[in-house]
C-alpha cells in the first residue's frame, strides 16, 4: 500500500466508518455504492485531500473517476500532485 | 382516475415521446407502458393479488418506475423503501406491510436479505430487468381496480421512531398530482431533474407529475457530484429542478457552475428555504420561478408560495395549493386569529386514509372536519399565518426534526445509541447547520469510562441511516431532568446552546 493510499483509507475510516476498517476491504469499490460516503462526505473528502495534499481541487474535478474509490483517490491525489511539482520547477 | 391512466393517456397520446432518462438510457412513453405491463404479468405469475403489498427498494432510475407503474396496473399497493435505510430501518417496514414480493436490483440483494432475516420472513425477491423485454402483443390485464383503492403506502417516520405507513388511494394521488401541475404551470416541454429518491414523497411526484403531463423526468442517484450533475442538467436542457435546502447548498458552494439557459422552475420543500439560500438562488438563476413549499407525505402537498411573493415574504411557504385548504387552529382546535400560532389542518381531495393497521394513530390526526362526511389533516406542525393568510413555519409540536430534508425522531437515534455497549443514557438533540440545516449531537452518560465517541457513532452507523447519525457526541456525568425525574431533552438543548455560547 502506498503512503498516499493508506493515507486515504486513515481518513475515510476514521470519519465515515468511525474506526470500522472491516467495513472498506476493497480499494477499487465504489464508495457511494456501498453507502460508505453521502453528498455531503465527498464536501469532506474534499476538504480532507485539500489540506492534507496542499492540492486544490476544481469543482469540474469532483467526479466518481476521480473520487469514488480509494484506489481512484489515490491515483487522482498523485497526479495532481505530480502536475503541481511540475508546474513549481 | 387511477394513477397507471396517466401513464396510459400519455403513452397514448405521445408513445415516441422520451419519459425518462437515467444515464444513458432513455425510455419512451410507448416503452415505459410496455414494460409495466409485462412487468405486471410477472408479477401475477409471483403470486401477487389484487391490494397486496409489494415493496420497490431500488436505487433512483427507469427501474423504480417501471416496477411502481406495474404494481398499481396489478391492482397491488406500491411500498416504496428508501434504499439508504440500514437493513433495521428497512426491516421494520417489511414486518409492518407484508408484502407479498419484493421488487429489487441486483446491488441492493444483500440488504434486502438481511432485512428480511431482520424482519422474520421470507418473501421472494425479484431483480426488475435492467433492459425490459419489449412485448410483441398488447397484453390484456385484468381490470386492476378503481380509484378508491389503495395505490401506496408510503412510510414515514412516526415520533418515536416507529415507521407508519401513510395509506393513499389513487384519487388521493391523482388530486395531489393535478394540484401540483396546475401551480407549478406543469408543461409537455418540461423537462425535470431530480436526485430525491422516488421512495420520498417529494420524489415521488416529480414522476408522477411528469408522467401526467407528459414532459421528461431525469433520475439521478444522488447529488454527491454537483458539478456532474449540473452538467448533465445543462446538456438535457432542464427547465425544472426540484431542491431539499441540503442541495441547494451543495449547489449554491460551486464555484464553477455550469450554465443553465433553459431553466424555468426551481422548487423547493422538506424543509424551509433558508432567507439568504433564496436570495442566493433569485441571483444566480434570474430567470428562474423559485417555488417555496411545504408539505407532508400524509397529503404531499400543503402550500406553496407564489414566486412573485419571494422576495417580499421570504421566510413564508405561502398558501394552500390549489382545490385545498389550510388553517391554523389553536389548542381547542377553534380557527386561531391572524398571527397567533397553532397547529395546521389541511382539508382536501389529496389527504391519506390514515396509518396502515394502525387505527388510534391515524385517529389522532385525521379528525372530524366541518361537513359530517369530511375528516381533516392535523399536520403536527406549528404555524402563524400574517393577516393577509401567509403561512409561516414556526415549529414542531413534537420533538420531530429535520436533517437533509428528512424527518428524525430523537427517541429513534437515542434508542440506537442506548443499545451501544458501555452507554447508561442519551439524549439527542438539533444544532442549526448550514448544510443539513439541523445537525444531530448527541449527549451521553456512559458507564464505561473508555467510551469513545467514535465507538458511539460507530454503532450508530451500523444500525441507522446515514441522515440519523449524529454528527457530534458530548460525555456528561449526568443528563438533565425534568421535576418527575424524566430526561428533559428541552433542558438538555438549552444546556448545549449555553456551552456554544
Amino acid at each position: 500500500m502506498t503512503d498516499t493510499t493508506s493515507r486515504i483509507r486513515a481518513f475515510i475510516v476514521e470519519n465515515f466508518l468511525f474506526g470500522d476498517d472491516g467495513a472498506l476491504v476493497d480499494d477499487q469499490a465504489s464508495l457511494i455504492d456501498a453507502d460508505l460516503v453521502n453528498s455531503t462526505g465527498i464536501l469532506e473528502l474534499v476538504s480532507f485531500i485539500e489540506a492534507e495534499f496542499g492540492l486544490s481541487i476544481a469543482d469540474p474535478e469532483i467526479v466518481p473517476e476521480n473520487l469514488d474509490s480509494v484506489a481512484r483517490l489515490a491515483a487522482f491525489v498523485e497526479r495532481k500532485v505530480a502536475a503541481t511539482a511540475a508546474a513549481d520547477a | 382516475m387511477r394513477l397507471e391512466d396517466l401513464l396510459r393517456r400519455s403513452a397514448l397520446a405521445h408513445p415516441d415521446t422520451v419519459a425518462l432518462v437515467d444515464g444513458e438510457r432513455r425510455v419512451t412513453y410507448g416503452e415505459l407502458e410496455a414494460a409495466s405491463d409485462s412487468l405486471a404479468v410477472s408479477l401475477f405469475s409471483h403470486g401477487v393479488q389484487r391490494s397486496d403489498r409489494v415493496a420497490v427498494l431500488m436505487d433512483n432510475g427507469v427501474e423504480p418506475a417501471i416496477a411502481l407503474f406495474a404494481i398499481l396496473k396489478a391492482g397491488a399497493v406500491a411500498v416504496p423503501v428508501n434504499p439508504a435505510l440500514k437493513a433495521e430501518g428497512a426491516a421494520a417496514i417489511l414486518a409492518d406491510c407484508a408484502p407479498t414480493l419484493i421488487l429489487t436490483q441486483d446491488r441492493l440483494m444483500p440488504l434486502c436479505s438481511r432485512a428480511q432475516e431482520a424482519a422474520g420472513g421470507v418473501v421472494p425477491m425479484l431483480a426488475v430487468p435492467a433492459a425490459p423485454e419489449e412485448a410483441a402483443w398488447k397484453i390484456a390485464l385484468p381490470p386492476a381496480g378503481i380509484d378508491i383503492d389503495l395505490a401506496m403506502a408510503i412510510y414515514t417516520s412516526g415520533s418515536t421512531g416507529e415507521p407508519k405507513g401513510v395509506m393513499l388511494t389513487h384519487r388521493s394521488m391523482a388530486a395531489a398530482a393535478d394540484s401540483i401541475a396546475a401551480y407549478l404551470e406543469s408543461r409537455s416541454d418540461d423537462v425535470v431533474l431530480s436526485a430525491l429518491p422516488l421512495a420520498f414523497s417529494y420524489g415521488l411526484y416529480q414522476l408522477l407529475v411528469t408522467v401526467q403531463t407528459g414532459g421528461r423526468l431525469v433520475l439521478e442517484k444522488s447529488f454527491a457530484f454537483p458539478h456532474q450533475v449540473l452538467e448533465r442538467a445543462a446538456a438535457e436542457g432542464v427547465t425544472t429542478l426540484p431542491l431539499v435546502p441540503t442541495i441547494a447548498a451543495l449547489l449554491l458552494n460551486l464555484k464553477d457552475r455550469p450554465a443553465l439557459p433553459s431553466l424555468r422552475t426551481i422548487t423547493n420543500a422538506g424543509a424551509a428555504l433558508g432567507e439568504a439560500q433564496g436570495a442566493e438562488l433569485r441571483r444566480m438563476f434570474p430567470q428562474a420561478r423559485i417555488f417555496a413549499m411545504y408539505g407532508l407525505t400524509e397529503c404531499a402537498r400543503a402550500t406553496y408560495l407564489d414566486p412573485r411573493d419571494l422576495a417580499l415574504r421570504p421566510t413564508s411557504v405561502g398558501r394552500a395549493i390549489p382545490n385545498t385548504e389550510v388553517y391554523v387552529v389553536d389548542a381547542e382546535g377553534r380557527r386561531a386569529r391572524p398571527g397567533a400560532t397553532g397547529e395546521l389542518v389541511v382539508r382536501g381531495p389529496h389527504l391519506m386514509q390514515g396509518y396502515w393497521r394502525r387505527p388510534e394513530a391515524s385517529a389522532a390526526v385525521l379528525k372530524p372536519g366541518a361537513n359530517p362526511w369530511e375528516r381533516v389533516l392535523y399536520t403536527g406542525d406549528l404555524f402563524r399565518a400574517d393577516a393577509e393568510g401567509y403561512l409561516h413555519f414556526v415549529g414542531r409540536k413534537d420533538d420531530m426534526l429535520k436533517v437533509r430534508g428528512e424527518k428524525v425522531a430523537p427517541a429513534q437515534v437515542e434508542g440506537a445509541i442506548l443499545g451501544c455497549p458501555g452507554v447508561a443514557q442519551a439524549v439527542v438533540v438539533g444544532v442549526a447547520d448550514p448544510v443539513l440545516g439541523t445537525a444531530l449531537h448527541a449527549i451521553v452518560v456512559a458507564s464505561d469510562g473508555q467510551l469513545a465517541a467514535r465507538d458511539v457513532l460507530r454503532h450508530c452507523a451500523r444500525a441507522l441511516p446515514d441522515h440519523m447519525v449524529p454528527r457530534t457526541v458530548e460525555f456528561r456525568a449526568a443528563l438533565p431532568t425534568t421535576a418527575s425525574g424524566k430526561v428533559s431533552r428541552r433542558a438538555a438543548a438549552t444546556a448545549r446552546s449555553e456551552v456554544m455560547r
